[in-house]
């Protein structure tokens, strides 16, 4: 079996119910994204905190597969019921917005409730889709293109930062910055690279 | 032969199936989890199914006890809480009409209305058992397809 030359997207699903967790588990593959699965906003925190430890320390990737399951050191989107109890769909969204590392991660809402206020309110914190449940296969295949346009974004943002006009200060602060996003990057694509090349193929 | 016929077994569950669509025992979302079966994960259906029911066993028992509790000690929200889960699972696997009366059990209960929710739960306890028996029988029915094919067509070393 070859590799595929189309990018392999990293899905994180966020649902505390067993049968939906398998539900989407299913969808999300059946797609063909990688998928890993949690049952609380807590715990979503914690691994998307795992992957960005690796990413900037350069955790070797096997040690990440036994902590969490990814063979790669990546979460492409993060999907996530709105009803949990303790830390619910919003309350994950609000906390990864907040978060100066996980901003630009695309973040999607799944509710078997159509009130437009909640899904009014999910929009504007910035999730990226709302989802009515049940979710269809046909719903998945809207992920792509913002999980694309995610990867588009942080490439030009870097370039953006290259050729604007700043203060003394501000372009040294920018500098730091950017060496930091550029060491992450390169750790990450480092890390992928490796990961790549030790992969075997199961389907 | 041993009296397996896949056709007139095939003929048997399609219509079974019809007949759980048209009493609207069963929605599209059932279809949806047929899909979602393949070779990868050819016991999809029933591994869903089966965590299904061993929830609602549990949600069953723990709303009958709830109910059955001093009226002093009865939580509506501790009831709430269980219907939600309720109506989301079977939401899942496609079971409308125990969905149904799980949303009109929950419009009871957000009413403090105890008569109302002891009878819900009975008309719910009679569903479940029949989508149980149903589901049961179609699971019956797809493994004598297997089988049926397996002895129709023997793999010969």
């Amino acid at each position: 079996m070859g590799w595929a030359a189309e990018p392999k997207f990293h899905i994180l699903a966020v649902v505390d119910s067993i049968i939906d967790r398998k539900l989407i588990e299913r969808l999300l593959k059946t797609s063909s994204y990688q998928v890993a699965t949690v049952d609380s906003g807590t715990k979503a925190l914690e691994f998307l905190g795992y992957i960005k430890m690796a990413q900037s320390t350069q955790i070797h990737h096997l040690l990440l597969l036994i902590i969490t399951g990814f063979m790669e050191v990546e979460v492409n989107l993060v999907i996530t019921d709105y009803c949990m109890p303790g830390m619910t769909g919003y309350d994950l969204l609000k906390k990864i917005k907040e978060s100066s590392s996980l901003r630009n991660m695309p973040v999607v809402i799944m509710s078997s409730e159509n009130i437009t206020s909640r899904i009014t309110r999910c929009l504007e914190e910035g999730a990226e889709i709302f989802f009515l449940k049940p979710v269809r296969l046909s719903d998945l295949s809207k992920l792509r293109p913002h999980m694309l346009k995610t990867k588009l974004k942080d490439h030009n943002q870097k370039q953006e930062e290259k050729t604007a006009f700043q203060s003394p200060k501000q372009q040294k602060v920018q500098q730091q910055e950017q060496q930091q996003q550029q060491q992450s990057n390169n750790n990450k694509r480092k890390a992928i690279d490796e990961g790549l090349s030790h992969l075997r193929r199961t389907t | 032969m041993l009296g397996l016929d896949a056709d007139q077994l095939r003929a048997d569950m399609n219509r079974l199936l019809a007949f759980l669509f048209h009493q609207g025992i069963l929605d599209e979302q059932f279809l949806q989890l047929q899909q979602l079966q393949d070779e990868n994960s050819p016991n999809f259906v029933s591994e869903v199914v089966n965590i299904y029911f061993h929830e609602s066993e549990k949600l069953l028992r723990n709303l009958r006890s709830l109910l059955t509790m001093d009226r002093e000690l009865l939580s509506f929200d501790k009831i709430g809480i269980h219907l939600n889960q309720f109506i989301g699972s079977s939401s899942s696997i496609g079971a409308q009409r125990v969905r149904n009366i799980c949303v009109a059990f929950r419009a009871a209960s957000d009413n403090n209305n105890r008569t109302g929710c002891l009878r819900s739960l009975e008309v719910l306890e009679h569903e479940h058992c029949i989508l149980k028996n149903k589901l049961h029988e179609l699971f019956q029915i797809e493994q004598q397809i297997l089988l049926a094919a397996a002895v129709r067509y023997p793999v010969l070393n």
